[in-house]
């Protein structure tokens, strides 16, 4: 009895600490996009986002990243539920959308810096991809945190800290998503808008 | 923290998002879509953070409640102030050409602060 209070206790407070690194991180977001809305017209005679956003394929992106958020969500209930098989595919899952969302980030770059439109060509070009690079780096690391999850997951089995650690892995999630429509109303459709 | 929640939550969020780029596809005036746009997108917010993050489930005293609606508070003050400030700036320069902007910031800079 003793030991589940103490977990309980622990359990909160991890908890809001982590909550706490997520908000200091949206102070982080809120930054680079106020850099991103002041340079916004900034092209420096180089394009502007309507003339270099595939849209089709950013909204791909974001369907890819609310179904990786979702997915996440389901292996967390499988995991209160300790329907471990659904949990592991709810994961697979969740690991498969966010390398597919960051695939298609990483070569939407690669073609902007191939055709010249790379980060030192204008200020717009520089706060676009330091504003959406840091939300790419963000998914990369949750893509490392999940694969660490999972080799301790198949070291020690579900312990009470596993379950803490998959907790905050999900929050985390979410919080990634939840910056990701920001960055798809400011940055692509408010940057297409005509 | 049930299945039905996580489904509620993403239906919700994927009927904002599809009316959102519909909206921006369809093209009507600026102003009026800016405004659509963020609309959509705060109430997408709150969607996730009741459905996906949890928010406003826990018990008195509300840490979690309480450090969001302070980071609102920073977030709105740097966002809000940057464009203020910076767009500010950029109307009381309009009329001048890029050497006159660049002269002016010059005099400025000796002027020093």
């Amino acid at each position: 009895m003793k030991d589940a209070v103490e977990e309980k206790f622990l359990f909160n407070k991890t908890t809001i600490g982590f909550w706490l690194y997520l908000m200091t991180d949206c102070i982080l977001f809120a930054s680079l996009f106020a850099t991103f809305a002041v340079l916004r017209h900034a092209t420096a005679g180089g394009p502007s986002g309507s003339q270099i956003f595939e849209m089709p394929l950013v909204m791909a992106e974001t369907i890819i990243l609310l179904t990786s958020s979702f997915t996440c969500g389901l292996a967390l209930v499988a995991l209160k539920a300790r329907k471990i098989t659904q949990m592991v595919v709810a994961l697979a899952s969740t690991y498969i959308l966010g390398a597919a969302f960051l695939t298609i980030e990483i070569s939407e770059f690669a073609k902007l810096i191939g055709e010249g439109n790379g980060p030192a060509h204008s200020a717009f070009l520089s706060a676009f991809f330091t504003l959406v690079g840091t939300h790419g780096l963000h998914i990369f690391m949750g893509l490392l945190w999940l694969l660490v999850l999972v080799a301790m997951l198949m070291r020690r089995g579900i312990t009470s800290k596993w379950v803490r650690q998959m907790t905050l892995f999900a929050l985390f999630w979410h919080f990634l998503d939840l910056v990701w429509i920001f960055i798809f109303t400011v940055v692509y459709l408010m940057g297409v808008a005509k | 923290m049930t299945i039905v929640k996580y489904v509620i939550g993403f239906v919700l969020s994927l009927v904002l998002t599809m009316t959102a780029y519909w909206v921006t596809v369809n093209g009507i005036d600026k102003t009026t879509l800016y405004l659509i746009l963020a609309v959509l997108a705060l109430v997408q917010m709150v969607v996730q953070l009741i459905f996906f993050l949890h928010l406003g489930e826990e018990a008195r005293p509300r840490y979690k409640l309480a450090t969001f609606l302070l980071m609102s508070f920073m977030l709105a003050i740097i966002v809000v102030g940057s464009i203020w400030i910076m767009d500010n700036m950029n109307y009381n320069m309009a009329n001048m050409s890029p050497n006159e902007k660049n002269d002016y910031m010059l005099m400025q800079h000796d002027k020093g602060f």
